[in-house]
């Protein structure tokens, strides 16, 4: 019965690309992280009325943030393609989608630090300053650590705004579920393949939300 | 590096010179001013002050919101800086530390705040062995100890696990003093600390800072909207009022003898007096009204009845409350007299260390 209504999935194919989007989720988040956590931080305190207000970094910054968070991800991957190369050495396969994953996700997880450290509250910050911490202690004291349960939401939605990114990186040749879809489902008309390509996707994001979700609550102590 | 032996603190260059010889702490204002820049425009939120508070004692700072003690109470640890004027802490101007020395001066002057402001991510002890981690001077079992030591003071002995989310107010509060005591400072700053507190809890809170001072011979600065606080602990007051200190003194002369409209406005609102509702019962009553105000000992003398056999004055009693501040008992009578010899009644109520005031 079940061999009749999927006659042209392949699961040891699936099998693989599902693990290809599991290391391009991975990493790309891994890199997100890196790179958005340092500049959300700085984005904090840089802006308005914050610790270290600098308008002039606060612009640039946020410009940056800006202009990469509003280009289509479709077409940042491929504005990304000489960049990739250039890192990578190809634009092809896993790897290769990497590179712009964490340009696209990157910059939409500072944006996602950079609120979380504003909800936290500023007489938390002035007890700290009166108490004489320095501006690293009060970051990595205080605010990161008050901050914490929103960070940590902050990755999972940006986990599974990757998800999505990732099976788009399939248009160019990125490998995965979302190459799979386009290839299989789309190209060949095999709907079977699609069907579980897509399901297999919303399993995916599902886990990745009980996890986040389990992990705010876990380190919540309001 | 010079450390002081009893509070295992290192000093920078030039900074506690008094600490090292014991706790004394005077807090001196000369011409502070702060304004802020709003739309262009500068906005003062603190005329130029000077004030003196002394080693020891407990300064209040009344007045309502928007009246500048925020400000005020802030410029004395710097978390304001000044636009104008020196903040002098044992005569060293605070102002012009380095960052490095203003650091090391915070760890000196404690601050508890109306919302406490715990940091809900760290247990009780490890709020209170936060301020202590960060001079970095600690070690870990001075620290323990340290913790233990201080949750003993705020009777919290058994909460040390706890998140402050577990707490009621008052604890949360006696946390916060907790955690402002743990590098054993000279200076307590209270930011409205027991706005936020119910009356009951506002009294233990108020105990527990009362006992620090005597105990531990904290110089505390205080600021309140609420005049009773002022009335429970401290020594002297001030009043501000649109940027400025209208009103200043020993808290018992503040109270009984208001001078300032904003002064009156407070003293009469902690004591639930409608001025209204008296100025009524004062048409209905005949003869000559007075105000007795009696202070400490002559509080409690059966003083009336004698008076009134001496000169013949008949009384009648329109309002009168008995009660303390701090620790001194007052009393104030507003009494009618009738017949009699009003001279002589006034001269022996004046005789016994009332303080006679002629209302009508």
């Amino acid at each position: 019965m079940m061999e009749s209504l999927l006659t042209n999935v392949d699961w040891v194919e699936i099998g693989w690309a599902s693990w290809d989007t599991l290391v391009m989720v991975g990493m790309s988040l891994l890199f997100s992280v890196l790179i958005g956590l340092p500049v959300g931080v700085l984005l904090f305190l840089t802006g308005k009325r914050q610790l270290l207000e600098q308008p002039v970094a606060y612009a640039i910054l946020s410009f940056i943030v800006n202009v990469l968070r509003s280009v289509p991800f479709i077409i940042l991957l491929i504005v990304m393609i000489p960049v990739t190369v250039m890192i990578i050495g190809t634009s092809l396969g896993v790897a290769g989608a990497i590179p712009p994953l964490v340009a696209g996700g990157a910059p939409f997880f500072a944006r996602l630090v950079e609120t979380s450290l504003r909800e936290v509250d500023r007489g938390i910050i002035e007890a700290t300053q009166a108490m004489g911490a320095n501006v690293r202690q009060i970051i990595f004291g205080a605010l990161l650590p008050e901050a914490l349960p929103g960070i940590i939401a902050g990755i999972t939605v940006t986990a599974i705004t990757l998800v999505s990114y990732a099976a788009m990186s399939g248009v160019v040749g990125g490998g995965g579920l979302g190459d799979l879809a386009i290839r299989f489902g789309y190209q060949r008309f095999q709907t079977d393949v699609m069907v579980i390509t897509v399901a297999l996707l919303v399993v995916f994001v599902q886990l990745l939300q009980m996890l986040g979700d389990r992990l705010v609550l876990y380190f919540s102590r309001k | 590096m010079r450390y002081n032996q009893r509070l295992f603190v290192p000093y920078p260059q030039g900074v506690g010179q008094c600490l090292t010889e014991g706790l004394c702490s005077v807090i001196e204002l000369d011409q502070v001013q702060k304004s802020y820049q709003v739309g262009g425009r500068a906005i003062p939120a603190l005329q130029p002050t000077d004030l003196t508070i002394d080693t020891g004692e407990v300064f209040g700072i009344v007045g309502h919101s928007g009246a500048g003690k925020s400000t005020l109470v802030r410029l004395i640890n710097l978390l304001e800086r000044p636009t104008g004027g020196r903040v002098l802490v044992d005569g060293e101007d605070v102002t012009h530390y380095d960052a490095a020395e203003l650091r090391a001066f915070r760890r000196k002057v404690g601050m508890i705040f109306q919302h406490f402001n715990l940091l809900s991510s760290r247990t009780v002890a490890d709020n209170i062995a936060f301020p202590m981690k960060l001079a970095g001077i600690y070690s870990k079992a001075q620290i323990r100890d340290r913790v233990a030591e201080l949750l003993a003071l705020v009777s919290l002995t058994d909460q040390g696990n706890k998140y402050p989310s577990q707490l009621s107010g008052g604890q949360k509060q006696r946390v916060g003093i907790a955690r402002a005591l743990a590098c054993r400072p000279s200076i307590l700053l209270c930011d409205e600390a027991t706005s936020a507190l119910d009356p009951q809890t506002t009294q233990s809170v108020l105990r527990l800072l009362a006992e620090i001072n005597r105990e531990l011979g904290l110089t505390i600065v205080l600021i309140t909207h609420e005049m009773d606080v002022v009335r429970r602990i401290c020594d002297r007051v001030a009043v501000m009022d649109g940027g400025r200190i209208v009103e200043m003194g020993a808290v018992t002369d503040v109270f009984l003898h208001p001078e300032h409209p904003t002064t009156r406005d407070f003293v009469f609102e902690s004591e639930n007096v409608d001025r209204d509702e008296l100025q009524q019962d004062f048409e209905h009553a005949a003869g000559r009204i007075l105000r007795l105000t009696f202070r400490g000992e002559s509080t409690y003398k059966p003083l009336l009845g004698h008076v009134a056999r001496q000169s013949g004055v008949d009384f009648s009693i329109l309002s009168g409350r008995i009660d303390h501040i701090k620790d001194t008992p007052y009393g104030q009578l507003t009494l009618s007299l009738v017949g009699g010899n009003l001279e002589q009644a006034m001269a022996e109520f004046e005789a016994a260390d009332v303080h006679v005031e002629v209302v009508r």
